[in-house]
C-alpha cells in the first residue's frame, strides 16, 4: 500500500428530510486494490455509492480524487473524473444496441461529427475480447440476462478508462459460474491499476476477491482493515454489534394451533421448497438479505403471485393457487412493504382508506356511506392511537408511521386470523416504531398469527417467537427465540456455516 | 464458434424484423394502390398520385417533429393549432404588408419556434406533463388564432403566385410540396441515426433514469425536440397556405390526431425509445392512401375514420406482439457467459 489513495471520502453525511441515510461515510480506495464495502441492509452503502457517483451531493464531508478535493454537480462530473458506477438496478437502454449503450454520449465520431458506428462496434468488440466474453455489440440491449447487462456495464466503465470502478451488489443476481467470471474481470482491472469498490452481502466473496474491507453500520463508518486481518466473525460482529433497546415490548405467549401451514412452496428461479407453519399467538419472522426472496414468498402465500408447486393451508383449508380474494375471505391479510404504492390510496381520505378492505361489510342498500366509513375509522384510529387532523383529510397528510397505522387498521378491521406484514417499520421514526411493535404484540396476545418480514435484525430479534432465515430463495435456518441472535441469523443469511465462524 | 455464428444470425433476424417496419409499410401502401386500381383504374393516373403525395406531405412533415418528441416519451398535441396560426399569420402579412415570398417560409417557421419554445419551457423547466401542456397550447393557440383572424379570410388573390407554386407545381410529376417534405424527412432520418444529440433523444425515451445517470442533458434535449416540432409545424403552416391558397381560422384543425396516428402506425413507440422519422412519414402516406382509396372505391367517407382507427389499433397490437417477439428472440440469443 505504498501507493497513494486514488479516492478518499471523509465524514460524508446525507439526510433526506428527517431520515439520516448516511451519518458518517468514509472510505479510501487505492489503485490496483479491490475494496469490499459491507454492512446490513440500510447501513448506508448505496447512499455512499451515489455520493461517489455524483448522484447525491453530500450535506457535509469531502471527496478527494488523487488527493485533490472535488465536488460533483451530477453523474457526468463523476464520469469525467474517471469514476464508473454499476448500480444495483440495471441502467441500460433496452431500445438501443449494446454498442450504443456502452458509448452513449461518447460515441466515436467521424467526419462532420457523425457517429462512426463501425468504429464504435469494433471498439466494443475489442473490450468484450479483453473481458473474454462474446457479446454482439450490434444487438439490442433488450432481453439481455442480468449477467450480460452487468458485462455491458463493465464494458462501459472500461470504455472510458475509468480508474475507479464501483459495483453495488453485482453478484446478487449471478450464478456461481458468472460470479467467478466477474472475479476474473476484477482481477484484470486490478492489474490495470483500477481501484475497485465491491459491495456484497456474501462474505465469502469478500474473501475471494478483495484486499481491504470497510464495514458500515447504521449509516456510519465502523472500521476499515485488510481482509487478511479479520475473520468472518469479526466482520459480522462489526456489522451488527449493537444493543437491543426498549423498542421491543415483547410479552411471552403460548402459541396455539397451527393457522398457516406452507408446504414445499416453489416458484422456479425465485424460491424453492419453502415449508413452515405459523401458529396462533406467535410472531414468525422471515429474515434474510434484500433479494433473498422474502417478499416473494409472502406474495405467493397470499396468492398475489402464482406458485409453481406446493400448498398453502389456512386453518386447515387449502387455498387456491393465485387467488388473493380467497385468501382474504379465509382470513389472511397482507400489509405490503411499499405503503405509497401498494398500501394506501394517498389521495383518498383516512376514513376511506381504513374502510377500503371492509366495503362489503359496510354496504347499506348497496351503497357505501361516508358516515359508516368514518365510524369504522374512528374505532381504529382510537385503538391504534392514530395522530391525525381530521379523518376526512387525505392519507398523504399523515406521517409515515401514522400511514402505516392506517394500513394496519384497514386490515385489522377485517379481523384476520393471519397477518402478513412486510417491513412493518421501514422509514418510520423511532417513537412510532415502538407503537407499531406494541400493536403487533397486542394482536398476538389476542391470538392472531403474525408472519413478519423484516430487514432490521433488532426488530426480528425483539419481536419474533421464531425466526426463519432465507438465503437465495431457500430456507437456511429455523431458529427459536432462544437460538436466534444476530450472529446465527447473519450466518444463515450470508451462507457462512457456524463451523467456519467458530 | 458455431455458437457465436448462430447468435449473430438470431440477433440479425431480430434486427431485420425491426427494420421490416418500413418495408412492411411500403408493401402495405403498394397493396392498397394495387387493389384499388383493380377496382378503379383511374386511381393510378398522375393526378391522383399528386393528390396522394400532397395530401400526405403535411402530415408527414408534422410527423417528423412529432417523432422527435414522442421518442423522448413526450407528446406534442399543439401541432395542428400551430400550423393554423402560422398559415394565417403568413397569409395576413402577404395581404397587408406584401412581404417577399421567401420570408413567408421564414416567418411561418418563426411562429412555430415561438410555440415550441413555450411548450418546451413549460414541459422541461416547470415539469408539467407534455400531454397537459400541449393540450392547453392546442386551445390557447387556436384561441389566439381566432382573435387574430377575427372572422376574416385571406383569399387566393393576395397570395403571391410564386408562393402558391410550391403547392401546385410538379417536378417529374411529383409535387414540389412532397419534394420539400421528402428532403426534410431524409435529412431528419439521417440525423436521427447519426448524431449524438439525436441518439440522446432515444436514450431519454428508452430509460429516463439511466439517461440521467449517463450524464445526458435531458431537459436541454427535450426542449430542443419541442422547438423543432414547433418549427416544422410552423413550416407546415406556410406550406398549408401555399397548397390551399386561402386561410381562415380553421386551418389545421384536428391535424394533431392525424399526425399522432401516422407516427404510431409508422412504428414510433408511443412510450418512447424507438421508431424512425421515415416510418412516421410512411405512416402518413399509408393513412392518406387508404383515405384516397376509399374515395376512389366510392366507399362512404365515414368509413375513413373508422379504418384509420382500426389501423391504429392494429399497429399498436402489432408493436406489442413484435416487442414480445423481439425480446424473446433476443433472450434466446445466448449471452456472454454460457459458453465457459
Amino acid at each position: 500500500m505504498a501507493t497513494s489513495a486514488r479516492l478518499t471520502l471523509e465524514g460524508a453525511t446525507k439526510a433526506f428530510g428527517p431520515v439520516v441515510a448516511l451519518g458518517d461515510g468514509s472510505i479510501t480506495l487505492y489503485p490496483g486494490d479491490a475494496h469490499a464495502l459491507v454492512g446490513e441492509n440500510g447501513a448506508g452503502k448505496s447512499t455512499l455509492v451515489k455520493i461517489v457517483g455524483g448522484v447525491y451531493r453530500p450535506d457535509t464531508g469531502t471527496l478527494s480524487i488523487d488527493g485533490k478535493p472535488v465536488e460533483f454537480s451530477g453523474p457526468a462530473d463523476a464520469q469525467a473524473a474517471g469514476i464508473a458506477i454499476i448500480y444495483q438496478e440495471p441502467s441500460l437502454f433496452p431500445d438501443l444496441t449494446v454498442g450504443e449503450n456502452i458509448y452513449m454520449g461518447r460515441q466515436p465520431l467521424g467526419s462532420a461529427r457523425r457517429i462512426d458506428r463501425r468504429t464504435m462496434e469494433r471498439d466494443a468488440r475489442e473490450i468484450f475480447t479483453r473481458l473474454g466474453v462474446h457479446l454482439d455489440p450490434s444487438r439490442l440491449a433488450r432481453g439481455l440476462s442480468v449477467a450480460d447487462q452487468q458485462i455491458v456495464e463493465i464494458a462501459k466503465a472500461l470504455s472510458f478508462n475509468a480508474n475507479v470502478l464501483v459495483m453495488d451488489e453485482p453478484t446478487a443476481a449471478l450464478t456461481t459460474v458468472e460470479v467467478l467470471r466477474l472475479f476474473d474481470v476484477i482481477k484484470t482491472l486490478r492489474e490495470d491499476d483500477v481501484a475497485v469498490l465491491f459491495i456484497s452481502h456474501r462474505l465469502e466473496e469478500v474473501y475471494a476477491c478483495c484486499q481491504r474491507v470497510t464495514i458500515m453500520r447504521d449509516g456510519r463508518f465502523v472500521r476499515s482493515t485488510p481482509v487478511a486481518d479479520v475473520t468472518v466473525d469479526d466482520i459480522i460482529h462489526s456489522m451488527v454489534g449493537r444493543e437491543l433497546d426498549t423498542l421491543f415490548p415483547k410479552t411471552e405467549t403460548a402459541p396455539g394451533e397451527v393457522v398457516l401451514d406452507v408446504r414445499d412452496l416453489t416458484t422456479k428461479g425465485v424460491f424453492e421448497d419453502i415449508s413452515f407453519t405459523v401458529r396462533a399467538g406467535e410472531i414468525v419472522a422471515l429474515a434474510g438479505l434484500v433479494g433473498a426472496g422474502r417478499t416473494e414468498v409472502a406474495r405467493a402465500v397470499f396468492g398475489i403471485d402464482r406458485r409453481d408447486s406446493g400448498s398453502v393451508r389456512l386453518a386447515g383449508r387449502e387455498l387456491r393457487n393465485g387467488d388473493a380474494r380467497a385468501a382474504m375471505a379465509a382470513g389472511m391479510a397482507l400489509v405490503p412493504e411499499d405503503r405509497h404504492q401498494q398500501g394506501l390510496v394517498m389521495d383518498l381520505g383516512i376514513d376511506q382508506n381504513v374502510a377500503l378492505a371492509s366495503l362489503t361489510r359496510l354496504r347499506r342498500l348497496g351503497l357505501i356511506f361516508r358516515s359508516s366509513e368514518r365510524r369504522l375509522a374512528e374505532t381504529w384510529a382510537e385503538k391504534l392511537r392514530l395522530k391525525y387532523g381530521r379523518l376526512r383529510n387525505v392519507a398523504s397528510t399523515l406521517s409515515g408511521g401514522n400511514q402505516q397505522k392506517v394500513v394496519l387498521g384497514k386490515w385489522l378491521a377485517r379481523a384476520p386470523r393471519l397477518l402478513i406484514i412486510d417491513e412493518p417499520t421501514r422509514g418510520i421514526d423511532v417513537g412510532t416504531k415502538a407503537e407499531v411493535h406494541r400493536i403487533l404484540d397486542g394482536l398476538v396476545a389476542d391470538g392472531m398469527a403474525v408472519l413478519m418480514i423484516s430487514s432490521e435484525l433488532p426488530e426480528v430479534l425483539g419481536m419474533a417467537d421464531r425466526v426463519l432465515v432465507l438465503r437465495e430463495g431457500r430456507l437456511t435456518a429455523e431458529l427459536s427465540r432462544a437460538e436466534a441472535d444476530e450472529h446465527s441469523i447473519m450466518r444463515a443469511a450470508t451462507g457462512q456455516t457456524a463451523e467456519i465462524a467458530a | 464458434m458455431t455458437a457465436i455464428a448462430e447468435r449473430r444470425a438470431t440477433s440479425s433476424v431480430a434486427l431485420t424484423i425491426l427494420r421490416a417496419r418500413e418495408v412492411g409499410l411500403v408493401l402495405l401502401i403498394a397493396l392498397v394502390v394495387i387493389v384499388t386500381t383493380v377496382h378503379n383504374p383511374h386511381f393510378i393516373d398522375s393526378n391522383s398520385i399528386e393528390q396522394l403525395l400532397s395530401g400526405a406531405a403535411l402530415i408527414a412533415l408534422l410527423g417528423v417533429g412529432e417523432t422527435l418528441v414522442v421518442v423522448t416519451r413526450n407528446v406534442d398535441l399543439s401541432v395542428g393549432s400551430v400550423l393554423g396560426l402560422s398559415a394565417y399569420v403568413v397569409g395576413h402579412l402577404f395581404k397587408y404588408d406584401h412581404i417577399p415570398v421567401w420570408s413567408g417560409f421564414a416567418i411561418g417557421i418563426l411562429v412555430g419556434v415561438a410555440a415550441g419554445v413555450l411548450n418546451g419551457f413549460i414541459v422541461t423547466f416547470m415539469r408539467v406533463p407534455s400531454l397537459v401542456v400541449t393540450l392547453g397550447m392546442l386551445y390557447i393557440i387556436r384561441g389566439i388564432d381566432g382573435v387574430v383572424v377575427n372572422g376574416e379570410r385571406i383569399d387566393p388573390e393576395y397570395i403571391p403566385t410564386s408562393f402558391t407554386a410550391v403547392g401546385y407545381k410538379t417536378l417529374f410529376g411529383i409535387p414540389w410540396l412532397a419534394i420539400i417534405v421528402a428532403v426534410v424527412v431524409a435529412i431528419a432520418g439521417y440525423a436521427m441515426r447519426s448524431f449524438r444529440a439525436s441518439r440522446d433523444l432515444y436514450a431519454i425515451g428508452s430509460n429516463p433514469a439511466a439517461a440521467a445517470l449517463a450524464g445526458i442533458h435531458i431537459q436541454r434535449r427535450v426542449f430542443t425536440a419541442f422547438v423543432l416540432s414547433g418549427a416544422l409545424a410552423g413550416l407546415g403552416g406556410a406550406l398549408f397556405l401555399a397548397l390551399h391558397t386561402q386561410i381562415d381560422n380553421s386551418g389545421g384543425i384536428g391535424y394533431e390526431l392525424s399526425v399522432i396516428a401516422a407516427v404510431v402506425v409508422g412504428g414510433v413507440a408511443i412510450f418512447g425509445g424507438s421508431g424512425t422519422v421515415v416510418g412516421a412519414a410512411l405512416g402518413a402516406l399509408l393513412l392518406n392512401t387508404i383515405n384516397q382509396a376509399l374515395v376512389a372505391s366510392r366507399i362512404s367517407a365515414f368509413w375513413n375514420q373508422a379504418i384509420a382507427g382500426a389501423l391504429l389499433l392494429a399497429a399498436i397490437a402489432f408493436d406489442r406482439w413484435l416487442s414480445l417477439r423481439v425480446t424473446k428472440t433476443l433472450q434466446s440469443a445466448e449471452g456472454a457467459h454460457r459458453d465457459i
